[in-house]
């Protein structure tokens, strides 16, 4: 948690170099100086799973996200990109409210998970978790056994009543993360020690071993080789059939590849929402188009 | 070569000159402290080694019913109560007549341990039937003898400036003719409690009153100190005021002398609360004051370099934060927790100072039972036999330090034993 604190000024400073990229650039090329005044492209769609109205974020007295609307779709992926500090993980860490654990961090707007309020009064962190599950960027498997680190949720939320029920979860999420059959034989051995694209599976076959109805994804691959990254994407297009997933990514290619829908942050504003073919061919917004082609980010 | 290759070329020479230097520096530092360890080691322990030695003298008793005024038949407490020292004074008599006067007389009685007639006392109640029979004892040898029978008292100096004179050197060789003059392993340093006489002190006493104290300040200090710290790393509101000052305070609490919670418990514990003096419960408590900001502090830092990634798992798995606490962060911690104790536990082992407020510098011979017994410890047990002007305790202090040392040595080797366990854990 302490890293989060940590990183927040950076992040403040990231933006800010951004916002200098930005006006270095005005100098040069007219295109950039382009006014974000709201979303464009369809940000909303009809029965969403999750959705955020007029999403604010701010860090003590730091904005880092402003007015954001977004559904995201059932059984889809969704493709969060754009440059660093721009707003797209934290905004990933509002839909399950991991940014509670940073005190001075504030989230206001409406948030919906099956139109049911995600920061109402009754709504429980602890349950909103389980049903919205979080893979990190860097993978980061419990020191415990393989079979420990999948266990874990499960017997947390006492979804297993004895061992052989316990067993069967932990095979099938082992078996969903496509890990089960490199790893069989060693269930008891340390999760540390798998490779680094194993390990990231192994956190999601932990992530799916509790049964969420949407899976967070923060820059699952980029800590991967190029071999890795593939078998994990192969992994999120199976996983969309069951799950709703939103991933954050800094390669357009994977996110042209793996997602639906493709959503491109810039400056803590949404710019532009679309199906990602769209996106990636024929992008409404200036900044998008720029994004995309390679002129900043 | 270009210029600025040259330039760095030129300075390379002082560059790999300064690190050797810097080397040596390290080096040497490392070898003096090990040649001060070195000699600190071997001057106690030359020192020591001789006091886990005793010297034993053997002696014919005549249990005489008559001497003794009691016979087979006697109440228990009449046995009890009886005069032996009568018997081992005729024994000695009877070995040594030539005693004269009062001086050269005591002298003779003085030979061995004022203990002896607990020897003899015990021998007979446990069997009276031994009563008008001659048994032979081994006494604990008086610690003049016992001094003299090392070495430690030459010969060859003048009457006037030795401790063992003529006479009595004349009886002592009479003694080792005969074959009854032996050293034996000194089981009584480790048996008894503390007393004035060098031959019949022990540490058991003040192993027993350090073992009871330590009980009581690590059940105290190591709780309240780890949630102290898991509470402060982990639930408190950042950035408040409040939370700052008791930061700042922990860290002062560190560095006060240690006297001063002696001065603290005097007057809270010992004036308020009422908690009588000299036990290892009111020692444990003082302590545990003393201790609470190392583990504090060390527990702290511990739980900070729990890796934050981990604990993100465990909250974006659904884990309330106490179950994070309990499941993770406070696993991983625990190596570093237990070396935060262990050095306040062995900073406390050897702590004084502290213990001179609260009245367990006392002389205790009893060896306490429990927790509210008056009591010693072995550093205040040190300080006192240091104290003593017998040359017999000078030999005790030291061997006394290499069971503190020996002590110190175990606790050290549970602690690595219990973090190699939580290591384990990968």
């Amino acid at each position: 948690m302490t890293d989060i604190i940590e990183t927040l000024p950076s992040m403040a400073k990231g933006s800010s170099e951004s916002a200098e990229v930005i006006s270095q650039a005005d100098n040069t090329r007219q295109e950039f100086d382009v006014e974000i005044s709201g979303t464009v492209g369809k940000p909303l769609i009809k029965n969403p799973k999750m959705s955020s109205r007029n999403c604010d974020v701010f860090y003590g007295e730091k904005q880092a996200i402003f007015n954001i609307n977004l559904d995201i779709g059932e059984n889809e992926i969704i493709a969060m990109i754009g440059p660093s500090g721009c707003g797209k993980s934290t905004y990933l860490r509002v839909l399950n409210r991991m940014n509670d654990t940073i005190p001075i961090c504030r989230v206001t707007g409406e948030h919906t998970l099956d139109g049911e309020d995600i920061y109402g009064k009754d709504q429980d962190p602890v349950l909103l978790r389980a049903r919205v599950g979080m893979v990190f960027q860097k993978p980061n498997p419990f020191p415990k056994s393989i079979y420990d680190n999948v266990a874990y949720g499960a017997r947390l939320h006492g979804l297993a009543s004895n061992r052989s029920e316990l067993d069967d979860v932990v095979e099938a999420s082992l078996i969903k993360a496509g890990l089960f059959k490199e790893v069989k034989d060693d269930l008891l051995k340390p999760g540390t020690g798998l490779s680094g694209g194993q390990q990231q599976r192994l956190c999601i076959a932990r992530a799916i071993a509790v049964d969420p109805e949407v899976i967070l994804m923060d820059e699952p691959t980029s800590a991967l080789d190029p071999i890795a990254t593939a078998i994990i994407e192969e992994l999120m297009d199976e996983l969309k059939e069951k799950y709703t997933i939103a991933v954050v990514t800094h390669s357009m290619q994977q996110a042209a590849r793996v997602s639906q829908r493709t959503a491109y942050f810039h400056m803590g504003k949404l710019v532009e929402v679309n199906d990602t073919d769209k996106v990636f061919t024929n992008p409404e917004h200036q900044l998008t188009e720029n994004y995309i082609t390679g002129r900043f980010g | 070569m270009k210029e600025t290759t040259q330039i760095i070329k030129a300075g390379l020479k002082k560059r790999y000159a300064r690190e050797k230097r810097f080397r040596f520096f390290g080096l040497m530092s490392i070898i003096i402290s090990f040649i001060f360890l070195i000699v600190l080691l071997v001057t106690i322990f030359s020192k020591g080694w001789p006091a886990f030695q005793q010297t034993y003298i053997k002696l014919d008793i005549e249990l005489d019913e008559a001497t003794l005024g009691i016979n087979k038949f006697s109440e228990e407490d009449v046995l009890f109560s009886a005069s032996y020292q009568k018997v081992i004074k005729n024994s000695l008599k009877q070995m040594f007549p030539k005693a004269k006067g009062r001086k050269q007389k005591r002298a003779r009685n003085n030979l061995v341990s004022k203990s002896a007639q607990y020897a003899v006392r015990d021998k007979v109640l446990a069997d009276p039937r031994l009563l008008g029979t001659k048994q032979s004892f081994w006494f604990l040898a008086k610690d003049d003898i016992d001094v003299f029978m090392k070495g430690n008292i030459d010969r060859s100096l003048p009457e006037s400036d030795r401790r063992i004179k003529d006479y009595q050197l004349i009886w002592i060789d009479k003694l080792i003719a005969e074959g009854r003059l032996e050293r034996r392993f000194n089981t009584v340093l480790f048996t008894a409690g503390d007393s004035r006489e060098p031959e019949q002190a022990g540490v058991k006493g003040a192993i027993m009153g350090s073992i009871f104290t330590m009980l009581v300040t690590l059940s105290l200090s190591f709780p309240i100190a780890v949630a102290a710290a898991a509470y402060l790393e982990e639930f408190a509101p950042q950035n408040n005021r409040w939370v700052d000052f008791i930061e700042i305070n922990i860290n002062n609490l560190a560095a006060v002398p240690s006297i001063v919670f002696g001065l603290l418990g005097l007057a809270v514990y010992i004036g308020f609360f009422g908690i009588p003096r000299s036990t290892p419960l009111i020692g444990g408590l003082v302590l545990t004051l003393m201790t609470l900001p190392t583990i504090i502090i060390a527990s702290r830092a511990a739980i900070k370099s729990v890796p934050p990634s981990i604990k993100q798992a465990a909250v974006g798995l659904g884990a309330s934060r106490m179950q994070t606490l309990f499941h993770h962060t406070l696993p991983l911690a625990m190596p570093g927790i237990l070396t935060g104790t262990i050095i306040g536990m062995a900073q406390a082992l050897g702590e004084t100072a502290p213990l001179l407020m609260i009245g367990m510098v006392a002389f205790v011979a009893e060896v306490p039972g429990g927790i509210m017994d008056p009591a010693t410890v072995m550093p205040v047990q040190i300080y006192l036999w240091s104290d003593s002007p017998e040359r017999a305790f000078s030999e005790r202090t030291s061997a006394a330090i290499m069971i503190l040392l020996g002590f110190l040595v175990m606790m050290n080797i549970i602690a690595i034993m219990l973090r190699k366990k939580f290591e384990h854990r990968w």
